[in-house]
Order: C-alpha cells, then sequence, then structure tokens
C-alpha cells in the first residue's frame, strides 16, 4: 500500500486540528511528517477491530478501583519557596503570568 | 559470591556491613568509573560524589562503631531521571524539565533510602519514558556497554547501562510497556516490571498511569527481591497501590519450586524472533525440564494486538497527563513576542520544550480521545483490555509461569529502528504485562554475535497479579541453571 493510500485516513487538517487541541505549535512544512507517521499508527491500531469485544466490558484500570479515604487530618502542604522555585516567573508570592484578559473584557 | 554472574548489591551490602569492603571506598569506585565511562556510555544525567561520599562515610562510622545496619546500609544505586529526588534535578530527559528541581522525593526512593541505600545519581531515559532505545534524550543517546555502537534499550537505558558497566550496585527504572525488561535484556541484567500497585508511583512522573510501573534493575534476582521489598507496599500518597504489607522475597528467593508449572505461549516462540532468541526460550524450558518443572503448553492469541492496544491505552493516558506542562507554574516557558496571547504561550512552551516522539504521541493520544473517535479507539482498546487480562486467566489457570522472549532481537544499532511504528514493534512481549497489570521479570540467558560482538539475550517469565513470590522462585532456579552460560561473557565497557 502505498504512502497515500495508507495516510488516507488523516488529512493534513485534521493534523492542525488535533494540534490545536493539544496545545502544540506544529510548523507548517512539519504537518505531513506527522500526518505519514500517525496515519501509520492508525493503520496498525485497526487491528483491534478484528477482535471480538462482544460483551467486553471496558478496562480502565489493572484492578478494580475504589474510592480510599483519608482520615480527615490536616497535613502542611509544600512550603511556598519550594514550589515557586521551580516556576518560570514569580513576583512576590504569586507566579507570573502573560494577561489573560483583553483591554475591555 | 557463589554463582551470580558479577559482584552484586547482596554481595556489596554484605561486604560493607562485616567490614570487608568499605562504604566509602566502594561508593567512590563506583563513583570513579562512572566518571571514566559515562562520556562515553552517557548513562548518568547528574551524580552526587559529595553527598554520596558523606553518606558513605557515615555507614562505615556506624559499622565501625558496632552500630546496626538498616539492610541496604551503604549500597550505590542510580535513579531514573523520571522519578523525583530533591537531590539533583528531576529532567525526564527532556528541555521542558530541564531545571526542574523537586520538592520532595518519591516514596519509592525515601523508602530505599530509609533502608539504607545511597543515591549516586540520575540516569538518562527516552524523553518522558517514551521509547524502546536510549536514542530519544535530550542529553544524547545512551550506549550499550556491551557494545557501545547499539543502543542499550529504552526507556531505562541509562539505568540499565549503568548497573551492566557496574557503574552503581543497582538501579531503578520505570516499566510502562517493557521500559524496565527491555533494556534489561540488550544490557544482559535482571529488570523487573512489578504487579500494578505493588510500588507507591508518587513521585515517579505520570505517563500512562494505568500502566506505569517502578521495578529495580539489578545484576541478580536476589537483589531485585531486597529492592522490591524496600520499596514495596501501600502509599497513603498513592491511591492505586494495593493494600498490602512490603512483600518480603529475599527470605523466600533461595527456596526452589516443588512441581512449578511452566507455561510456554505458542505465540512467543516464532520465526520473527532472532534465532538466539528462540533457542534461549528452549534453553531456558529444558533446564526447568532438568529441574522437575512441568512444560506446559499456553495460548495467548491476543498477544499480536497487544501493540495496538498500547498505542491507543498510552498515548491517552500520556496526552491528558502531559497537558499538566503549560510553561505556567513549572518548566518551559517559551518568551513571548508583543501582542502573542496566552494560547501562543501553551502551544511554544510545550512545542519547545517536548521532543518529536512525545509531540507524537500527545497529538495520537488527542486525536484518539477527540469527540467522534472515542468510543471507536478508545474504549474499543479497553474492552480489548479486558479480553486480554482474560486471556492470561486462563492461561494460569493451568501453568505459575509463563515463559518466553523479552524482545524479538537482541540490541540493534542506533537508527535502526528509526519509523515510529518499527520501534513501537520490539515491545511486542512486554506490553501485555502492563496492560493487564500483572508481573514480569527479565533475566540473561546467553548470547548471540552480531558483527563480531557478543550482545546479551535476555528471556522472560511472567506472573499473575501479586503472584512476585513465585515468579521470584522460579526466576532464581533458572538463574541458578544459567549461571554457566551468563558467566562466560561480559559488557566490553565496564569498571
Amino acid at each position: 500500500m502505498s504512502n497515500e493510500q495508507s495516510s488516507g485516513s488523516l488529512t493534513a487538517a485534521q493534523v492542525a486540528h488535533v494540534a490545536k487541541l493539544a496545545r502544540l505549535e506544529v510548523p507548517a512544512g512539519r504537518v505531513e511528517e506527522y500526518r505519514t507517521q500517525l496515519a501509520a499508527v492508525l493503520k496498525h491500531i485497526a487491528k483491534l477491530d478484528a477482535v471480538d469485544i462482544a460483551g467486553a466490558e471496558p478496562m480502565a484500570h489493572p484492578f478494580e478501583s475504589f474510592n480510599r479515604l483519608a482520615d480527615d487530618v490536616p497535613v502542611d502542604g509544600l512550603p511556598i519557596e519550594d514550589v515557586l522555585r521551580n516556576a518560570p516567573a514569580v513576583e512576590g508570592r504569586f507566579l507570573a503570568v502573560p494577561k489573560v484578559l483583553a483591554e475591555g473584557d | 559470591m557463589q554463582d551470580s554472574p558479577t559482584i552484586d548489591l547482596t554481595a556489596i551490602r554484605d561486604g560493607i556491613a562485616s567490614g570487608a569492603l568499605g562504604a566509602e571506598r566502594t561508593c567512590a569506585a563506583m563513583l570513579d568509573a562512572a566518571d571514566r565511562h559515562n562520556p562515553l556510555l552517557n548513562a548518568y544525567h547528574e551524580t552526587f560524589r559529595e553527598h554520596a561520599i558523606a553518606a558513605a562515610r557515615k555507614v562505615d562510622e556506624d559499622a565501625r562503631a558496632g552500630r546496626p545496619l538498616p539492610p541496604l546500609a551503604g549500597v550505590p544505586i542510580a535513579v531514573k531521571d523520571n522519578v523525583a529526588t530533591r537531590l539533583g534535578r528531576t529532567t525526564c530527559s527532556s528541555r521542558m524539565l530541564e531545571s526542574y528541581r523537586s520538592p520532595f522525593d518519591a516514596t519509592a526512593v525515601e523508602r530505599l533510602v530509609a533502608a539504607g541505600a545511597i543515591v549516586v545519581g540520575k540516569t538518562n531515559l527516552d524523553e518522558f519514558a517514551m521509547g524502546s532505545s536510549g536514542e530519544h534524550c535530550k542529553w544524547g543517546p545512551v550506549r550499550n556497554p556491551w557494545d557501545p555502537t547499539r543502543v542499550p534499550g529504552g526507556s531505562s537505558a541509562g539505568s540499565a547501562a549503568a548497573v551492566a558497566a557496574g557503574l552503581c550496585a543497582a538501579a531503578i527504572g520505570s516499566d510502562t510497556g517493557g521500559s524496565i525488561r527491555q533494556p534489561a535484556s540488550f544490557t544482559g541484567i535482571v529488570g523487573l516490571k512489578p504487579t500494578y500497585g505493588r510500588i507507591s508511583r508518587w513521585g515517579l512522573v505520570a505517563f500512562g498511569s494505568s500502566l506505569d510501573q517502578i521495578g529495580p534493575m539489578t545484576r541478580s534476582v536476589r537483589d531485585a527481591a531486597l529492592l522490591l521489598d524496600a520499596m514495596s507496599g501501600v502509599d497513603e500518597h498513592d491511591s492505586t497501590t494495593a493494600d498490602l504489607p512490603p512483600t518480603a522475597l529475599a527470605a523466600t528467593v533461595e527456596r526452589p519450586l516443588e512441581g512449578l508449572r511452566v507455561g510456554i505461549p505458542r505465540q512467543y516462540v516464532s520465526d520473527a524472533n532472532d534465532p538466539e532468541v528462540n533457542a534461549a526460550v528452549q534453553a531456558a524450558a529444558d533446564a526447568y525440564r532438568a529441574m522437575g518443572a512441568t512444560i506446559v503448553d499456553a495460548d495467548l492469541p491476543l498477544t499480536d494486538v497487544g501493540i495496538s492496544t498500547y498505542y491507543v491505552i498510552a498515548p491517552a493516558e500520556a496526552s491528558s497527563n502531559l497537558a499538566r506542562y503549560d510553561g505556567i507554574r513549572y518548566g518551559h516557558r517559551a518568551q513571548l513576542k508583543p501582542g502573542e496571547d496566552l494560547f501562543t504561550l501553551y502551544a511554544r512552551s510545550r512545542s519547545e520544550g517536548f521532543g518529536p516522539e512525545v509531540q507524537r504521541r500527545i497529538m495520537l493520544g488527542t486525536y484518539m480521545l477527540s469527540s467522534g473517535y472515542y468510543d471507536a479507539y478508545y474504549k474499543r482498546a479497553l474492552q480489548v483490555r479486558r479480553r486480554i487480562k482474560e486471556e492470561f486467566d486462563r492461561a494460569f489457570a493451568s501453568c505459575d509461569v509463563l515463559l518466553g522472549p523479552t524482545a524479538p532481537t537482541p540490541a540493534f544499532g542506533f537508527g535502526a529502528n528509526a519509523d515510529p511504528l518499527a520501534m513501537y514493534l520490539c515491545d511486542v512481549y512486554t506490553v501485555n504485562t502492563n496492560i493487564a497489570g500483572i508481573c514480569g521479570i527479565s533475566l540473561p540467558a546467553g548470547t548471540a554475535v552480531r558483527d563480531g560482538k557478543r550482545l546479551p539475550v535476555g528471556i522472560q517469565l511472567q506472573a499473575n497479579a501479586f503472584e512476585e513470590e513465585r515468579l521470584f522462585r522460579a526466576a532464581r532456579m533458572l538463574e541458578r541453571a544459567l549461571a554457566p552460560v551468563n558467566a562466560a561473557h561480559a559488557p566490553v565497557v565496564r569498571a
């Protein structure tokens, strides 16, 4: 099967849309490369269609999980200075971020 | 040492406790070896000489004063760099976390340190543990100590190389689809993926939360038992840890199992494997037979769809877990030009911070979880996951452990699997262990010659969930039987 056919299931527009959903900046020159690679993986994943899943309960986790409750005892969080040490930009005891709301919002 | 291939952690520990080996001398020797060989192997991203020597000196003082020593007193341990340590940085071998310093220790690390172990360094990995070769590391590729023109496997590449070359007594890695076992197999060491929930994931940087486990990478089965004993057990910081006490495998690992039934899935012995790999499985089966075990046929027809299942579940979970890297609270932040908005800050920080394989998997996961595709991919994969688990349960009804290859080939050359899908297929025998949440261990089982160089071949044993005691006793039996084969060869780059 040629690349053209095997990657037919995924369009360049879809790759660009997924990149936006994933908050990734994919330069226009790389879209085709990603499209081909992702389509090849999706084609392989299509093997799942051959498995009989009738009546199979989806298994999101290896074991039946349940809520485990901790005692209602307050514990100290991490010291603010330890946490802020990793922040890319800080103002006083706060994380600094670019303006979130535009003028007039 | 009786019959383990090289001096292992247990022997080092005993030597330190008896005074025959000084902790400081041992630690210094391993760090010297790391300084000598790391420029070639690139196993470590960082080592902590000052800290390690001070801690080792304290152990020597305690030993001389006759004070009681904890079970791992003075043993030098390396930690994969996706496991949080207050010491040094925790980078995941990614530009995203290039300067990240964890404000806390992972539970597994905290427990090893409480047991007396000394963290000597952080080891390189495929970025965010996504890879099977050790090539996708921001700090350069890791090299295999048996043949530096080949990969050590991945993603726990640096931990495997450091253990094999003797640059530490043992290491910890993480395994989401084979990331401990496959590099163990490529470098001739022992690697364990414990049952999901055995070891706390608190402090393990999340990749595939329903698949990830921390585990030991060691030079002997008994070492892996000691480290699992030290790290396992319920943890209040991780609600997915099983509500069980720590294992006590060191006490039983030397005892052979009576009436052991070893299953060999017919799908595991395949023409797609290199001949030496199939021969190693056959030799292991023969060794078990000679020890009185029964070999039974097993059938795991879904072996072949494991990779497809994994490459839905793991990227889906990864795309969700890695959404936290937004350039705001920690991690890489891009410089914006005037007028650029917050969305651009997120997207550019992520695209500058993550390498291509990580971005590929995030996009794959995002696509499969997106509106209109969720049922076709994610839900279906979870249903196949149920079938895979049922298939293992059926197999374990007629055998105690499953025997097979760890990987279809020995270590390959750099760039040999440049195509992402080809790389993914290297994990065909390991991913289903994680998908089902059971335990698996890779053991060295002889060598193959490629381009005139000796390369290790690994075999894998798997056991059902929380059956580590059986897994370890079966593994130790085989290790003892294969000792002469494994003792015949050693890495060319070593301390």
